[in-house]
């Protein structure tokens, strides 16, 4: 059933035109900067977009900055929401089921796509703007006077082997924070027969969380809200890698992918498929 | 092959299937007749364990179901509420998806699978278009080719001709009578009467969640011991069987009568001229609407108000 849920992802022209979308906004910024040359001064701004001019290598970090907040959790909703609504919506969920497919391995099989999606989506995203940057910015040996140092958000220079570690982690955190995310839009998907309807419910808690983040009077819940910890990827690039924050961003994370998936498993299971 | 007792679900405060006993015995051709809204969708659905019983029990293939769905699935191919498929791959492709989802889709074979279920369904000839650009009676097709791709025990159908042409209804038909003469049981639920005194051997037929009947078609509609004649001489005729006529309509009579044949001998050796006579049988349509109450669509305002 995995096999069959990957090879319908791979099929799909939808995933690919998402993919490509998350691509475009991280690469036009990258062409206006470079043809402006006016990058944000530092401190201001999107986050590296003000190193990235020195040294392009960085800038993968700076796009997954830019597409973090709304585009990439937008995607993944849109994916998630899908998942089990939209299989009732073509009315091949109730064919999946008489197959025989076992409801819990249909879950299993979505979100295990829904994970191969997030880091399809985040490594093209990073691949794709790491080519940009190093096109468009160099790779800051000519700024430097030597080869490939980047300099991390403490002002330390990082070798190129170091960069690629750290981005790598960052990655990885990024996936599980959009995992986390999408266990909440999957099991909305099964409360629904509407994907639209589980995708946007998705964002709502998405616009909600990120508004209270800001919110004063919300500071007592504030460290349980899944958007709280998204940016603290941006940690793996401070020097020494302050841990804190990532540690306490992957247990939240893995709380709400359990929760969430165990309520989707909860509802799934006892439910009535009359789609 | 399949029995139900006391086949039950309410969704709320409605009851949709009420206290439903089934019997479908292996080799039938079984016509579940009812009006739209009657509960034969929901009863499918319970069939195959989509739906969770409110009450009662379920035995398909001889083991209770939804508990042994995984051994009893893999044996029956289904069609419930018109076919699904994801629109924008080819029917090839789809057919590939199903069949791999399932118990005893290996790669191996796949190809031939597909290939002989889309032989069977008259597709063999389809291109890589998508689904979506399908007419409906080739999506029907490909959901009845789904249907069969593990060659199936048993086949439950729901309104299977759906959208087909009158050719392809007859195909259709066909092809269910020789999957029924190798030995698959053919369970079919459908609202048109037709369709289903052409098909099947054995009806039953739901109303409003409960079943009103099931007997074996011959059954149902054997001769209702009145014959019915035509003749010129239609006041003679009256006179002569007085007591058994039991309802004249200018030169057509209705004679309470066993034999068709004495009573033709009878009457012309008398003088009197028959210009027809054949025994009286209910068709499907009657039987139906003698069991039922009015169609599940339509709904009356409250009766007895004043008029406005």
């Amino acid at each position: 059933m995995i096999g069959v849920e990957l090879r319908k992802l791979a099929l799909r022209p939808r995933v690919w035109l998402s993919i490509g979308l998350l691509c475009l906004l991280p690469a036009l910024v990258a062409v206006l900067l470079s043809v402006s040359d006016l990058a944000p001064p530092p401190g201001q701004g999107g986050a590296f977009l003000s190193a990235v001019l020195r040294n392009g290598a960085l800038y993968p970090a700076a796009a997954l900055a830019m597409v973090l907040p709304v585009f990439l959790p937008l995607a993944v909703a849109v994916f998630a929401g899908d998942a089990i609504a939209g299989e009732a919506a073509t009315g091949t969920l109730r064919y999946l089921l008489v197959r025989p497919v076992a409801r819990p391995r249909v879950l299993v099989a979505k979100l295990v796509a829904l994970a191969v999606f997030t880091v399809l989506a985040v490594l093209v995203v990073a691949v794709t703007s790491l080519v940009v940057g190093l096109v468009l910015f160099g790779t800051g040996a000519e700024a430097v006077g030597q080869a490939s140092a980047a300099t991390s958000l403490s002002g330390i220079d990082l070798s190129p082997g170091e960069l690629a570690v750290r981005m790598a982690a960052a990655i990885g955190y990024i996936v599980v924070s959009m995992v986390g995310f999408g266990s909440i839009a999957l099991f909305f998907s099964t409360l629904s027969d509407s994907a639209i309807g589980a995708a946007l419910a998705a964002l709502a808690v998405l616009i909600a969380s990120s508004i209270m983040e800001t919110l004063q009077a919300a500071a007592a819940i504030k460290p349980y809200l899944p958007t709280n910890y998204w940016l603290s990827w941006i940690d793996f690039f401070r020097d020494p890698v302050f841990w804190d924050n990532i540690d306490k961003g992957l247990l939240l994370q893995a709380g709400y992918i359990v929760l969430f998936f165990g309520a989707a498993w909860a509802n799934f299971a006892s439910k009535d498929i009359t789609s | 092959m399949i029995r139900t007792r006391g086949l039950t679900k309410r969704f709320g405060r409605i009851v949709a299937v009420d206290s439903v006993d089934l019997d479908v015995a292996e080799g039938d051709r079984f016509g579940f007749l009812g009006p739209n809204g009657s509960g034969k969708t929901t009863l499918v659905r319970m069939l195959l364990g989509l739906v969770h019983a409110t009450a009662g029990e379920i035995e398909v293939l001889g083991k209770s179901m939804p508990r042994n769905a995984a051994k009893v699935l893999p044996q029956v191919g289904a069609m419930v509420e018109g076919p699904g498929a994801y629109p924008h791959l080819s029917g090839r492709r789809n057919l590939a998806m199903f069949d791999a989802a399932g118990p005893g889709g290996g790669r191996r074979g796949r190809a031939d699978r597909v290939e002989s279920a889309l032989a069977q369904v008259g597709l063999s000839g389809v291109d890589r278009r998508p689904v979506s650009a399908y007419s409906l009676g080739m999506r029907q097709r490909l959901g009845l080719a789904a249907a069969l791709l593990r060659a199936p025990r048993l086949l439950i159908l729901d309104e299977p001709t759906n959208g087909l042409d009158p050719k392809g209804i007859r195909e259709i038909r066909d092809l269910l009578v020789a999957l029924n003469e190798a030995g698959t049981t053919v369970f079919l639920s459908s609202h048109l009467l037709a369709e289903v005194e052409q098909l099947c051997t054995r009806v039953a037929v739901v109303d409003r969640g409960r079943m009103v009947l099931q007997d074996s078609l011959a059954a149902l509609l054997a001769p209702t011991g009145h014959v019915l004649v035509r003749s010129p001489d239609a006041a003679q005729v009256v006179a002569l069987l007085d007591g058994q006529v039991v309802a004249r309509d200018g030169d057509r009579l209705v004679v309470r009568h066993a034999d068709v044949a004495g009573l033709n001998a009878d009457l012309v050796g008398r003088g009197l001229r028959v210009s027809g006579i054949e025994a009286e049988r209910r068709t499907l349509e009657q039987v139906v609407l003698d069991s039922t109450g009015a169609s599940g669509d339509r709904i009356d305002g409250p009766t007895g108000g004043e008029d406005r």
